[in-house]
């Protein structure tokens, strides 16, 4: 194949070949290429398949709106589908397979379809595929499915790094074209802290595609010098290579940095895609214009190319795009192509112009032959452009042509001002859809804002930074760049939405393989509302968004509907600007690092006894320690739990919220947020408290301390830890600012234990000073004590989850395991364990206590036996107002209630419902659900909790413990939910 | 027209020329007997049900902007009725058997994908709380299986197994749920009320509710006076506006929720998914992009769009599920507006005003329900009773105190 | 709202920072009839425009806010700290 590079020009470094493949074949592209440019470097035209029809389909634009060369890039975990050859910089070694083909891209059996498209217009599977019923997801949706989609992903992990950061700056420019680099030239020498980001490898945007000379400087070498400037200024963050993809609220934008995706083997040390949110207190788009395609038949045909992107293959690649060129516009920008063409020594065949009066005089002095009042009405070729039919007058001529250019006018890309809400105005002067170039925080300038012409543009771009940074208290003055030379300054021009003459399929969106005719059945059969004409024909939903489509189907749907453009509208602008990958949005939050780990400061005691630890939230908790010898997690736990009930064991409860509350109306305060009383609850005692919502149900329970007059410890739950915390605070900030009370979350600054068991205080007082026993130190006592001969202060509470004489001592959190070692060692003669958290729910299952496997949330105080909880003496307390409906004291309400099976040998499991004995399991019958169980070393059998309608009259009964979802079925006995010690003689020895 | 493969074909041979609209652009007649407030999923599928199922057939929907512009049109595409509580549980069932007969109702492809719904497990806690929900779903005749460990790999082996921070422990799956082209509900119920007579009237928006003796009697719109027998509303997201058109307080909240898609895929996954650890669920669409959701932004919002913060939220989680997306691109994001009831279940009820009906508070769960919403909403309407499985959707259930809490999060609605 | 909320405490801090509670309405005295209660728990005025909300600073100064939003735009017309009831009046 013959060799598109042209001897000389472009950007790109010819001392630096790069070698890629591309479906496996070997090529050789230049530094500085993208892989589209390289591919026509080539002579590959033919670069991927459409999504429908499986159409050949080649390179339309330079940029991020490439709706069709669209690749596979990278292998495993590095996979990238959907790739846009436009915006993919070539790098040694780049692998780039094409998509949505089968066997190859030569040769599609896909394109068949084509054949049936009469039958596969718009929406058609929305009239089909119904008979018979079950045969959609059987037959023909497998079918779709398979055919449906772009390029493959990967299921490998990615082995590259990503990160996040924010920046603040005054001045965001979006876009490094003439009005960018103005506005931003501007805004840095004025000192501005200014960010600058452009998509593309290189800072310049059209200048770099761009022959007209800036102050006597070629365009490009402007951009050189002006990059220069910019890279001295410390005040100026110059970002290629970032794409802003969304603006959000508060002026915070979005943007993507394609760190590493144009090399081989990214650095380790280094992402290879960073996200930025910047906070900016003005942006600036300078975003410029897409140009409009124009819908003639076979407009997708390989060798017809966006007029703008061939003179980027040309300008900027130095890639001729064929050997015989056609050009086809509506407007004059078509004749700075032509120029360029002529000037590299690409044969021009014809430009056709379908204004009568053609180009504006002085615009074109070439020799082309110059067609006027002409339209391409038809493409021809396969694979490759062969001719192609131009209309005039009713008359067709046909010219063989290899490359065709098209120019329908230009779209501001308005894209990131709508985002917000904001719906464009259809412009009939500029036919174009425009916005007002202000909104708060955000203006247009340059050619995003319909100002034409290079020298405009950097005068736009200039005004407006030095306008927005007076705004901000800067003194900015607009800089000037001197004369341009040789600019063709296109006016806007009348769109064209219908050709005439047109034979073949006419594309609108190239990539969804929407066509003319699907525009006209939509309005036909009524979805000619934009938005309907969109998700009915699929127009727009395209990767590229119908950065290229939109308004060509607006436009028809227009004359269609006999309207303006204006008043069909546009669909709705939303992030994101071009597609995000699921990498740079996660930065480093993924894998193991999804969430924080939050470790107790007794984890690394747990560890060295063994324990097995679980995730609880963000802990690690240790939920049992085995034993050589121990096979199963049961036999561990039960021996665990056996040894507490004998002699005693050591838990970690660390992660217990922990609150000081202090303040001389800290127990008003506590008596405000809990049901039950705490105004006179004595110095040195503790109390178990329920929290209720407003609402009335529970929200957390725990138990609180009396430390001081004016000091208090609570605890929480650990799951409630910090919404227990942020709702102290909205009550003491929110609702009763007036009291006087201070917060402190101490969770994390005392380590915390529970030692459990008969054998408890003995071990205790081996490092406790004072004396604990029962006299001293009686149930529910809570004082601090002195360890270890004065060495350490403590906090011991007198309070037992197990039913067992047990205390909980807290420590500073650094002395944890020390601590925790001790008494280990101190135990050690009394038979002391570790136990976990799995040991630690049988112990409180025995004893009937509570959790929030319990407190689900819809549970009221009566619901658990805590009726005598609710104060009734206290005017007013958190919930208290919503407790008397009818409803929370319905006598039917789920209560709870013990559980055991009839036969000691069967078991039954958590999430088991409860069906009266004989009743036919039905929803209607469901009686309740077993919310806690476990097997009971005490009772010598499964237990369980459960919440069962009127359950607390129904001790005795029998049931259906019913577990349908795994087939168990178990007779069971409701009973006293206390299996342990219901008269509490142990707590109190 | 009916469809069906002849019309297809006969319609491509004639070049597609003789299709004939799906639904008319009526004018407004002076007086209907029900008029429903809101050309969305449920809103068309009432009209649907009320004139099929009920013989009502003067019946106007009015719309303030195209049919199926709001949730239905914004959703996920997801189906299921893995529902826990009685107040629920048989209404999803509902909707569920209605969707499996749905296309052959309507005569109209929505694609009901039953491709199923997979609930990962990541906890003990977890565990019991699915088995609780499977159990629920079983007793009423619902299909839910507990899947382990091994059989989730089976199913999804690019699940992260190896170095999740929260290890998957199994899964709930519900078979028979799936996905529903949204946008062809909307269509194929506007098609199919048409067909019965109903005037479907789009940009059409209510302004006023004209009400004497405590009765309505029809509203103000852009297009003039209408008048009515009964009024229904099916606004979802805008729910409050409405009912502050006849001073009424309810108890709901608006608030936004974004919903993506990525750029189309091969086939990657085939049924949903819905991680445990975190706000993501995901399936993939049959043009091949992933759809996928998380929580809501939180705050009362009435703008259609969310914001940054959100976006990472659900991704972090999408990734963290599954490592593989890394590379995956996201296309789009958009947002809707959620009716967010006090207790997170929706309303279907009567009002103090004797022919004002509500429906209401569907949270981010109104898709799945469209078709017993219709269903059941027009039973209502029709026959001023509650349909048997709405009866605890009552509006007064908040202050009676008989709430229906899935998730037992109490009077906050940005928390359910 | 928001990409970002003027904490008065802390400045302008970016969402993620906070936890949104819900509308901000005072709470009813403890001996108000049981309607009222019910109203202040339940009923939701959900205006389109200016509405009162609670945030908290949970990552930051720990304070609880009162955040002046339009629920339409989502622009912050004014924070006040919840504990600030000067300014609370209307």
């Amino acid at each position: 194949m013959t060799s598109y590079r042209l001897p000389k020009g472009g950007l790109v470094d010819r001392k630096t070949p790069l070698s890629f493949t591309f479906d496996g074949k070997r090529m050789i592209g230049l530094e500085g290429d993208s892989v589209a440019s390289a591919l026509l470097a080539n002579g590959q035209l033919l670069m991927g398949r459409s999504f429908k029809y499986h159409r050949p389909r080649g390179v339309l634009t330079a940029g991020s709106a490439e709706p069709n060369a669209l690749m596979t890039i990278g292998e495993g975990g590095r996979t990238e589908p959907n790739t846009r050859a436009p915006m993919q910089e070539l790098y040694q070694g780049l692998v780039a397979r094409s998509q949505n083909r089968w066997p190859s891209l030569d040769f599609d059996i896909g394109s068949l379809n084509s054949l049936l498209s009469p039958f596969l217009g718009a929406g058609f599977y929305y009239k089909t595929f119904m008979w018979p019923a079950a045969f959609w997801e059987k037959l023909y949706e497998p079918f779709i499915r398979r055919a449906a989609g772009l390029g493959k992903a990967s299921y490998e992990t990615d082995p590259d790094h990503y990160e996040k950061c924010w920046a603040h700056c005054d001045l965001l420019v979006v876009g490094s074209g003439a009005t960018g680099l103005a506005a931003a030239l501007t805004a840095g020498r004025a000192g501005a802290r200014v960010i600058l980001v452009d998509e593309h490898a290189r800072i310049g945007g059209g200048l770099l595609a761009e022959t007209a000379l800036i102050g006597g400087v070629a365009a490009p070498d402007f951009v050189a010098s002006a990059l220069a400037e910019l890279a001295s200024l410390p005040n100026v963050e110059l970002l290629s290579r970032t794409t802003a993809f969304g603006w959000y609220d508060g002026n915070v934008f979005g943007a993507v940095e394609r760190v590493q995706k144009h090399v081989r083997a990214p650095l380790p040390n280094v992402p290879v895609e960073r996200l930025w949110r910047i906070v900016a207190k003005q942006a600036l788009l300078a975003t410029g214009a897409e140009e409009r395609p124009l819908t003639f038949g076979g407009n997708d045909i390989p060798g017809v190319m966006m007029a703008g992107a061939m003179r980027s293959y040309l300008n900027t690649y130095g890639v001729a795009p064929g050997k015989s060129v056609a050009i086809f516009t509506t407007n004059d920008s078509g004749y700075a192509l032509a120029r360029d063409l002529e000037k590299a020594g690409v044969a021009l065949a014809a430009i056709i112009d379908s204004r009568a009066e053609g180009a504006a005089p002085g615009v074109y002095s070439g020799t082309a032959r110059v067609i006027t009042g002409a339209y391409v009405s038809d493409a021809h070729g396969g694979k490759a452009l062969a001719s192609i039919s131009v209309f005039k007058g009713g008359k067709t001529e046909t010219l063989s042509v290899d490359a065709l250019a098209m120019s329908g006018g230009f779209n501001p890309i308005i894209h990131l001002a709508c985002q917000r809400g904001e719906r464009p105005t259809w412009s009939d002067e500029n036919g174009a859809f425009i916005v007002p170039d202000q909104r708060k925080g955000l203006t247009l300038a340059g050619s995003v804002a319909t100002t034409n012409g290079l020298a405009a543009c950097l005068e736009a771009g200039a005004a407006k930074a030095a306008a927005l940074l007076g705004d901000l208290g800067f003194a900015a003055q607009a800089s000037s760049f001197g004369t341009v030379e040789g600019d063709i300054v296109p006016a806007a021009a009348k769109p064209v939405w219908s050709i005439p003459g047109i034979k073949g399929k006419a594309f609108i969106d190239y990539q969804n393989d929407v066509h003319r005719k699907d525009i006209g059945l939509a309005v036909r059969e009524g979805y000619g509302h934009v938005e309907l004409a969109k998700r009915y024909t699929t127009n727009g939903m395209a990767t590229d968004q119908g950065k290229l489509s939109n308004v060509n189907a607006i436009g028809l749907l227009a004359e269609a509907r006999g309207i303006s453009p204006g008043a069909v509208g546009t669909t709705t602008f939303r992030p994101f600007y071009t597609p995000v990958s699921f990498g740079a949005l996660a930065g480093t939050s993924h894998g193991k690092h999804f969430q924080p780990v939050r470790q107790s400061p007794l984890h690394n005691w747990a560890k060295k006894n063994g324990a097995q630890f679980v995730e609880t939230g963000l802990w690690y908790r240790s939920s049992w320690f085995p034993r050589a010898g121990e096979k199963t997690w049961r036999e561990s736990v039960d021996r665990e739990v056996k040894n507490i009930r004998i002699n005693a064991g050591l838990c970690d409860v660390s992660m217990l919220g922990k609150i000081e509350i202090t303040g001389t109306d800290a127990a008003e305060f506590i008596n405000r947020v809990y049901s039950n009383a705490f105004l006179k609850l004595p110095v040195g005692k503790a109390r178990y408290g329920l929290m209720l919502r407003e609402d009335g149900f529970i929200y957390d329970d725990g138990t609180t301390s009396r430390l001081e007059e004016n000091r208090f410890f609570m605890t929480t739950t650990t799951a409630y830890a910090a919404g227990v915390m942020n709702h102290l605070e909205f009550c003491t900030q929110a609702l009763w600012p007036e009291l006087d009370v201070r917060l402190a979350s101490v969770t994390d600054q005392w380590a915390q234990m529970a030692i459990a068991g008969p054998k408890s205080r003995l071990i205790l007082q081996t490092i406790v000073d004072e004396d604990i026993s029962n006299d001293a130190f009686p149930f529910l006592g809570a004082k601090e004590v002195s360890l270890f001969g004065g060495q350490l202060q403590g906090r011991l509470f007198r309070i037992s989850f197990s039913g067992e004489l047990a205390y909980e001592l807290a420590v500073p959190a650094g002395y944890g395991e020390s601590v925790a070692d001790a008494l280990m060692e101190a135990g050690k003669e009394h038979g002391i364990c570790a136990y976990g958290v799995e040991a630690l729910g049988v112990l409180r299952i025995e004893k009937g206590h509570v959790t929030h496997n319990e407190i689900n949330g819809t549970v009221v105080p009566g619901d658990l036996g805590f009726g005598k909880m609710v104060s009734a003496a206290k005017a007013d307390f958190v919930g208290k107002h919503m407790l008397s409906r009818e409803g929370l004291n319905d006598p039917n309400r789920a209560q709870l209630v013990g559980v055991a099976p009839l036969d000691p040998a069967t078991t039954f499991r958590s999430g088991s419902h409860i069906l009266e004995k004989g009743a036919a399991a039905t929803l209607e019958n469901d009686q309740g659900y077993i919310s806690s169980s476990c097997y009971s070393p005490h009772v010598g059998s499964t237990i369980g909790l459960a919440l069962v309608k009127r359950g607390a009259s129904r001790h005795g009964e029998e049931v259906l413990v019913w577990n349908g979802i795994r087939n168990e079925y178990t007779p069971a006995r409701l009973c006293d939910p206390v299996f342990f010690d219901p008269a509490n003689e142990k707590l109190k020895v | 027209m009916r469809y069906s493969a002849l019309s297809l074909l006969m319609n491509g041979l004639r070049g597609n020329a003789s299709w004939k609209p799906a639904w008319r652009e009526p004018e407004p007649k002076p007086h209907y007997d029900v008029i429903i407030i809101g050309g969305g999923g449920h809103g068309l599928a009432t009209a649907y049900y009320l004139a099929k199922e009920f013989g009502v057939r003067n019946v106007a929907v009015l719309e303030k902007n195209y049919i199926g512009s709001g949730n239905v049109g914004r959703n996920t595409t997801i189906i299921r009725s893995n529902y826990l509580l009685l107040g629920n549980n048989p209404f999803y069932e509902l909707s569920m058997k209605l969707w499996e007969g749905l296309e052959q109702d309507f005569n109209f492809n929505a694609m009901v994908s039953q491709r199923g719904v997979l609930n990962l497990i990541h906890s003990d806690a977890q565990r019991d709380a699915y088995t609780r929900r499977g159990n629920a779903m079983r007793l009423h005749g619902v299909d839910a299986e507990l899947l382990d460990r091994a059989a989730v790999k089976e199913m999804l082996p690019f699940l992260d197994f190896d170095n999740a921070r929260f290890p998957i422990q199994g899964g709930l799956i519900q078979r028979r749920g799936g996905t529903v082209r949204h946008d062809g509900v909307a269509w194929g119920y506007a098609r199919g009320a048409d067909s019965f007579g109903v005037d479907i009237i789009q940009n059409c928006e209510v302004t006023a509710i004209r009400r004497e003796n405590g009765k309505v009697l029809g509203v103000d719109t852009n297009k003039g006076f209408i008048g009515c027998g009964k009024l229904a509303v099916a606004v979802a997201g805008n729910s409050s506006q409405v009912a502050s058109m006849v001073d009424m307080k309810l108890p709901i909240e608006s608030h936004a929720l974004q919903a993506f898609v990525s750029e189309g895929l091969k086939p990657f996954i085939d049924c949903v998914v819905t991680f445990g650890a975190g706000h993501f669920y995901v399936s993939q669409s049959d043009k091949g992009g992933l759809v996928f959701g998380g929580d809501i932004e939180g705050y009362n919002s009435y703008a259609q769009r969310g914001n940054l913060a959100c976006v990472e939220h659900v991704i972090e989680a999408g990734k963290a599920m599954i490592p593989g997306l890394s590379r995956v691109r996201v296309l789009r994001s958009w947002g809707g507006i959620m009716d967010m009831s006090m207790d997170g279940t929706p309303i279907i009820d009567k009002t103090h005003i004797d022919n004002l009906y509500l429906n209401a508070g569907w949270c981010y769960g109104g898709f799945k329900a469209t078709p017993a919403s219709g269903f059941c909403f027009a039973h209502l309407i029709a026959k001023n009773e509650p349909h048997e499985v709405t009866r605890q959707m009552r509006l007064d259930r908040f202050e009676r105190g008989y709430l229906i809490d899935e998730k037992g999060q109490g009077a906050q609605p940005n928390l359910h | 709202m928001a990409s970002l909320i003027s904490c008065p405490h802390c400045g302008s801090r970016p969402k993620e920072e906070f936890t949104v509670k819900g509308a901000a309405l005072a709470r009813p005295e403890a001996d108000a009839d049981e309607a009222t209660w019910f109203d202040h728990v339940y009923l939701r005025d959900n205006p389109r425009g200016l509405y009162d909300e609670y945030w908290h600073h949970t990552s930051g100064c720990r304070r609880w806010l009162v955040v002046t939003r339009d629920t339409a735009t989502h622009d912050i017309a004014a924070v006040r700290d919840a504990a600030d009831k000067k300014e609370a009046a209307q």
